[in-house]
């Protein structure tokens, strides 16, 4: 089989597209390739959706950490605590379980206990409690002067967390939030590694690279590769991240500008 | 374990629980608590020790050395998480088994590694085949201090060499102009002060280390998660004095108020000890008396 007959039967094997049977005895570097690049689809869906929606929470949660009515700044408190000061790992197995138990009660919670909505709703609310968090520290950061002369411009209510308050906000934790974006991308590798069952072999790079280390005994080709893809979304996230940061810092002089300092992964 | 747990069925809800909740499984699944514990007695200071000879690697005036630092450091933080400990383990094991096998068997004329198949003599296996289970499972264990110490070190060596970085140049001129050597002002000016710098990118690591520990269930070692998910499966009356359903879910709830605890406990210390480190120190929080 040629590679571009090979990239045609596996480049979405992972959405259920394309021959059916994972390859089996000779194991060509083309194919390693391509299933695990196959299997990244999902890790970018995970990624792309559960950053984009944890986001909008995740500016919820500061503002309620940062409220003085402890109505709204207990609960969020206590969502970033649960969520940041237990394992990621746990929580999908915990998550999955619970998905597991709703599921015999109403046809609902039929899609939770599958992969593409359970583990992205565990992955939604653990980036919005650890992006809550950055967010927090950075409404405490914003410099006061910016918002007595908001203040003293007549800006108050929406308007000055619109124009004043949000965007310092999004410029100072800018930064941290690129590296949070980047351990996100990460730990979507975790999704099938936990509770969560792959249907009909449909996983994601990691499930598509453990599966070629399995059959060859050789971790030597694979996980290498599978670096690779990851050094490679982490450089796009990077550029894409750094962008906004431009953006964001452009009325300001030079020397005030934020950087970004990328870090690569943690486990969370 | 109590006396009136002889027959099970019979007893109300809280004996019940209090017989369930110490059966020899269950004290096998306490156990796996004090071996996460260990785990990170040992990997904390093994990881730090670890990241101090990176940092010191890295700032060294030997070229090769400060390469090896910077290598270091950069590679194994470049490498995505969870790959990297499912591929740093199997890595690990042939390599002890091939130089153990470069040494027990010099006579072996076959080829290591035969097609997808990784081949060593049997007096070179690690454990040897003979040896009883515990021996396998403190292996295993050994693997697994090794890769997390030497993935945490190279995030404690980037930490490190940054406080090293941090400490006021002014001091480190003054310790030379009182003429102290460069070995006298790294050990007796630099090390005591790059600890307050160090201490919140230490502090996180920790945090990150303590929730990675669940990843050793995928190093084979027989930790919570293990026992939590052997225990929690639906057994029925035939197989166990103890029938129930499916608990998946409040084992893991259990699990997951467990990591909660580690954590608020461990941000207490670090509390405590960022107050204990600013002692003394020249900056806002440590006002010198």
């Amino acid at each position: 089989m040629s590679c571009w007959e090979t990239f045609e039967s596996y480049a979405l094997r992972s959405l259920g597209l394309g021959e059916r049977l994972l390859p089996r005895g000779e194991f060509t570097l083309c194919e390693h390739f391509v299933l695990i690049g196959s299997g990244l689809i999902w890790n970018v869906y995970f990624g792309l959706l559960a950053l984009s929606s944890g986001f909008v929470l995740a500016t919820v949660l500061a503002l309620g950490k940062n409220s003085d009515n402890a109505l709204l700044r207990k609960p969020s408190e206590w969502f970033i605590f649960l969520f940041r000061g237990s394992p990621l790992f746990i929580q999908f197995f915990f998550a999955y379980f619970l998905f597991l138990k709703l599921k015999p009660m109403h046809p609902v919670f039929e899609p939770l206990s599958a992969a593409w909505l359970g583990a992205l709703i565990v992955l939604f609310f653990n980036t919005a409690a650890y992006s809550g968090e950055i967010f927090y520290g950075a409404l405490r950061a914003i410099p006061k002067g910016d918002v007595d002369s908001a203040n003293a411009y007549g800006f108050s209510g929406w308007p000055r967390f619109k124009r004043i308050v949000w965007p310092t906000m999004l410029r100072l934790a800018w930064p941290a939030y690129t590296n949070e974006a980047i351990f996100l991308f990460h730990s979507t590798t975790l999704v099938f590694f936990s509770g969560f069952p792959t249907w009909q072999q449909r996983g994601d790079a990691l499930y598509y690279a453990r599966y070629f280390a399995d059959k060859t005994f050789n971790p030597f080709i694979p996980y290498p590769i599978l670096a690779f893809y990851f050094i490679l979304l982490t450089l796009l996230l990077i550029g894409i991240f750094g962008w906004v940061n431009r953006r964001l810092n452009r009325h300001l002089p030079q020397n005030a500008r934020l950087s970004l300092k990328p870090r690569m992964n943690l486990i969370r | 374990m109590f006396s009136f747990c002889t027959d099970p069925s019979t007893l109300d809800t809280f004996r019940w629980f209090a017989c369930y909740l110490t059966t020899g499984k269950h004290m096998q699944l306490y156990f796996a608590v004090v071996v996460v514990l260990t785990l990170l007695a040992i990997t904390a200071p093994t990881a730090l020790l670890f990241g101090f000879g990176g940092a010191v690697a890295a700032r060294s005036q030997i070229a090769p050395l400060r390469w090896f630092g910077k290598a270091y450091m950069a590679i194994v933080r470049g490498i995505p998480d969870i790959a990297f400990f499912m591929f740093f383990v199997i890595t690990l094991d042939q390599f002890f088994e091939w130089i153990r096998h470069s040494i027990k068997c010099p006579d072996w004329s076959e080829p290591i590694r035969q097609g997808n198949d990784f081949i060593v003599c049997a007096a070179a296996k690690l454990p040897l085949s003979s040896t009883p289970q515990n021996v396998h499972e403190i292996y295993n264990f050994f693997l697994a201090v090794l890769t997390f110490s030497i993935v945490y070190g190279a995030f404690s060596a980037q930490v490190l060499f940054g406080a090293m970085n941090a400490v006021p140049r002014g001091q480190i001129e003054t310790a030379q102009a009182y003429g102290m050597s460069q070995r006298q002002t790294f050990w007796r000016i630099v090390v005591p002060q790059m600890w307050i710098y160090a201490l919140p990118g230490l502090s996180n690591l920790w945090m990150i280390l303590t929730k990675a520990t669940p990843l050793l269930f995928l190093l084979s070692v027989e930790d919570l998660t293990y026992w939590a998910m052997q225990l929690a499966k639906t057994v029925n009356e035939r197989f166990s004095d103890y029938p129930h359903g499916d608990w998946r879910m409040q084992y893991f709830l259990a699990l997951l108020v467990f990591y909660l605890i580690l954590t608020r406990v461990s941000e207490v210390v670090f509390d405590r000890l960022t107050q204990r480190v600013s002692r003394g120190q020249g900056i806002a929080g440590g006002a010198s008396t």
